[in-house]
This record gives structure tokens, sequence and C-alpha cells, in this order.
């Protein structure tokens, strides 16, 4: 095939084993094509491996067979152009949020009074003004990882990588950062993975969706999420969403994942 | 900003019951008639070191000093070790190993051969004081460093940082809880050291002065030595504490406070 212009982040053949002698298969025979602009949401069980694939892509962890390559390029080790936000917030209790989100812009010395101006225009953006010079713990866990996201995307990077980011938070909070994800997704067009393991987070977000199983972890099936943007909240009520996301739940019912009444 | 208890609020129920247990001791001392070879009353200590004030606190000094010297060069040391430690796969094993196993010596016992070193000078007591305090600060910077979340690395990581810039900037401000948790046990430690140093051989210092002492069955002066010993143990303490609330005034147990 010769796409390979369009695939912006191209997974092929990926094997993960983990351990020394009785090596534990973790992720088995990965193909993924990712095109520039798209948002792709990774949706598995628990034990599934979606958080190591995504630690794979982001060149944190090497995979055992296969190779991975971004912009035409085989990763490595973490690229340039790559924000990437945590399971947790990751901010850093003795900095200030402003210094927390200016953290990665510092580690190349390339902190500048625009760069400043850039990153408290982006809190304000998300809610936080007035918070630049708060600690992290006088923060709720929402505004905690709405710091974080801003953190990944001060430096405009062309992907983005979440690896279950609202995991942790609340349902009425997890909502909100949901809308506000599509919302920065719209406007940017980043290239964005999603690892989650909510159905309904995934289609809500997603152009696809990357159904994964567990023990190995593998590609069940590659979804296409056929909705209009902008998304509102009330889509998740609608026939068409519903579709979608009781098929992805009778997948994981043959697979043996989710057990029914 | 939470309104704080002034620091003579917060440490009034500590010096009421420091000056209880002095009133007591007098109390027990003059009811009972005890022979002050056995326990002198704190009046006594207090008149006993205002005999000769010059003689205690230059022996307080020199102790002072030596326990200082012991605990800076630790500190230095310990984190140095504690760095390579957790940086160096092939350098943990045999520093690891030999730190326990010169940790299993007891310092008593190296004292007399440290004198045979290095003299009666400070540098056999600074090199116990080392001993002793520096394993307590390269065990919890060890740990410290260990315990940094994962991801903390990998944000650090995905920003393309550089090896020393996740020591210095993620690492080692992760692990200062512990470090400080290493620092205050140490401290104390190092002022034990520096006694025992005194103990084996010198001409000064604390340690000489409670040998000398109890050379001449004078028990006050020796009370005297120990009072003063205790209030720099405290002083230290109470010291590295303060340090450690400026210091981290973003942890947890620093705010709670």
């Amino acid at each position: 095939m010769n796409m390979a212009s369009d695939n912006y982040i191209r997974v092929a053949g990926v094997e993960k084993r983990y351990g020394g002698r009785e090596t534990a298969l973790v992720l088995q025979d990965i193909n993924l094509d990712i095109k520039k602009g798209e948002f792709i949401s990774v949706l598995g069980p628990s034990g599934c491996g979606k958080s190591t694939l995504l630690k794979c892509i982001a060149g944190l962890e090497g995979t055992t067979a296969g190779t991975i390559t971004a912009r035409g390029r085989v990763i490595d080790g973490p690229p340039e152009g790559l924000g990437m936000v945590f399971q947790r917030d990751m901010l850093l209790d003795w900095r200030t949020i402003l210094q927390n989100v200016l953290f990665t812009v510092e580690l190349q010395n390339k902190i500048t009074p625009a760069m400043r101006e850039r990153a408290s225009a982006q809190l304000a953006r998300f809610g936080l003004g007035g918070y630049e010079h708060r600690r992290p713990w006088e923060l709720s866990g929402g505004m905690r990882q709405r710091a974080s996201i801003c953190r990944a995307l001060l430096t405009d990077p062309d992907i983005l990588l979440m690896d279950e980011p609202f995991g942790a938070l609340d349902a009425m909070t997890r909502d909100d950062l949901n809308v506000e994800v599509a919302r920065i997704w719209q406007e940017t067009r980043k290239t964005v993975v999603f690892i989650t393991h909510s159905i309904s987070e995934a289609v809500f977000l997603s152009d696809k969706v990357v159904i994964l199983d567990r023990h190995p972890g593998r590609i069940v099936e590659i979804l296409d999420i056929d909705l209009p943007r902008p998304r509102p909240l009330s889509l998740r009520e609608t026939p068409a969403f519903g579709r979608y996301s009781s098929h992805i739940r009778q997948v994981f019912m043959q697979l043996g994942i989710v057990k029914d009444a | 900003m939470p309104s704080n208890p002034s620091r003579l609020t917060r440490n009034l129920p500590g010096l009421l019951t420091l000056a209880a247990a002095v009133v007591l001791w007098e109390a027990v001392v003059r009811v009972f008639a005890i022979s002050p070879i056995l326990l002198p009353s704190p009046l006594m200590v207090w008149e006993e070191f205002w005999k000769a004030p010059a003689f205690f606190l230059y022996n307080a000094g020199v102790t002072l000093t030596v326990t200082l010297v012991g605990f800076l060069l630790s500190v230095v040391f310990g984190i140095l070790l504690a760095v390579l430690i957790v940086s160096s796969k092939t350098l943990e094993r045999p520093v690891f190993s030999l730190l326990v196993a010169l940790n299993s010596v007891p310092k008593v016992a190296l004292a007399p051969l440290f004198v045979v070193w290095m003299g009666i000078g400070p540098e056999p007591k600074i090199a116990i004081a080392v001993m002793l305090a520096i394993f307590a600060i390269v065990i919890d910077t060890v740990l410290g460093l260990r315990s940094v979340d994962p991801d903390m690395i990998n944000l650090a990581r995905v920003g393309r940082a550089k090896p020393w810039q996740i020591l210095v900037k993620v690492r080692l401000p992760c692990a200062l809880p512990s470090i400080f948790a290493g620092l205050k046990v140490a401290i104390s430690l190092a002022l034990i050291g520096a006694i025992i140093g005194e103990f084996v051989g010198s001409s000064s210092g604390l340690g000489f002065a409670i040998l000398t002492a109890q050379g001449q069955f004078d028990t006050p002066s020796l009370f005297v030595s120990l009072v003063l010993l205790i209030a720099m143990g405290s002083l230290l303490f109470t010291m590295m504490e303060t340090i450690e609330r400026l210091a981290i005034p973003w942890h947890t147990s620093v705010r709670s406070h």
C-alpha cells in the first residue's frame, strides 16, 4: 500500500513481551494506521496492554518485534512535537501551576516572556485564569488535570497522546473534560491517541475506536465512528450513539470480558 | 492562609513538661536526700556550670563542631552515594554491599582503630560521626529517589529531558521529604559518633569532660556536660526541622502542621 504520506503514525506488527525467562506476551501483532489529524481511541479492559501500546508510540518503551513510525521516522525514543497526558496529572508539587505548565519548555531552555504569556493565556482558556501562582494541591482533581493538558499543549505538538487521563475523575468532571478535549481537537486538529476503558468516552470523542482483547493484547476490531461534529453531550442519548456503544459492548461480551445479568 | 498559632503557644506544652520534670527532679533529690555523687539536683548542676562556664562552653563548642562537620560530610557523600546507587545498575550491588558491611561493624569497636590511624585530633571523631550518620542518609535518599512515580520520569522524558535534568528537576525534589527523614536521624547519630570518638581518645569536647568528671567522681560536673549534650541534640534536631519546613513547604507532612 502506498499510503505513507497519509499515515501519520504507523504501528506495524508490534509485539511486546515482558520479563526474562517466563516472558509474558503483552501485545501481539498490533497493526494500526493513524492519519494526520485523526482522533483515535484505544479501548480495552485493564490488562490489555493499551497503556503499554501508548508508551511504545511515545518512544518511552521499546517493542520486542515490529516497528512504529511517526511522520515517516522510526520511533526509538521520545520524538519532538509530542505531548502526553498521563493517568494522574503529574504536576510537580513544589512548582506553581504556571511553572508546571512551563516545565517541558524549561527542559529545553526555551522559556521566553512570550512563552509565559502563551502559558497564562492557555490557562485562562482552560478556566484556570487567576490560578497561575497557586500550587497544585490547592486545586481540585479536575482543575489539576486541566493544567496537565495545558502543559502537554503548550509547545503546540502535532501529536497528543492521552493515557486514560480522566480515569480518576468523577463522572461530572469527566463529562466536562470530554467536551473540553473535543473542543480542543476541533480547534487544533491534532493527531490524538486516547487510551480509555470507557465505551461512551471512546465513542463520544473518536473518529475511530480500536478495540483490544486482553492476555495477550491484540486488536479485535477497528470501528469507524461516523457521528457529526461538534458533538454535544446530548449526542450520547441518540440512537446512533447507542448503536455504536451497544456494538462495542457486544464485542466485549463475546470476548467474555463483559458479562450480562 | 490559615492562622498559625504563635511559636510560643505551639511549644508551650513541651516547655511546661520539661519544667515539670526539672521541678520533680529537684524535689526528689531534696525529699530523699540523695547524695550528689549519685544524683545532683538541678540547682547544683546549674551552680556547677557557673563555676566554670568557659570550660563547659568551650568543650561543647568542640563537640558541636565535630558533629556539624561530620554531619555535613555525611550529607554530601551520603547523597552522592545514593545517586550513584540509583543511577548505575553495575555499581548498585557492590556499593550497597560495602555500605551494609560497613554499617554492620559496631562503630564503638572501630573508634580505637581510627585513633591509631588519625591521632587524637578532631579527625577520628569526625570519621566516626560520618560512619554513624551516613548510612541513614544513603538508605533514605535511595528510597526517595526510587519512589518517584514512573510517569513523573516519563513526563520529563517526553519533554526530552537530559539525564541530569531528570535527576535535578524531578528525582531529587521528589526525594526531598525522604532525604529529610534521613537527615533528622543522621544529625542525632553524628552527635553520638562525636561523643564515642571523644570517649576513646581526646583532650577536649564534652565526651572528654564527661570522662574526666567521672574519673574524679565529680557527678555534678558530669551532669552539666550531659545537660549540654541534651540541649545540643535537641537544638540540632529542631534546626533540621526548621530547615525541612523551609525547604519543602509543599509536602503534606509539612503542610498539615
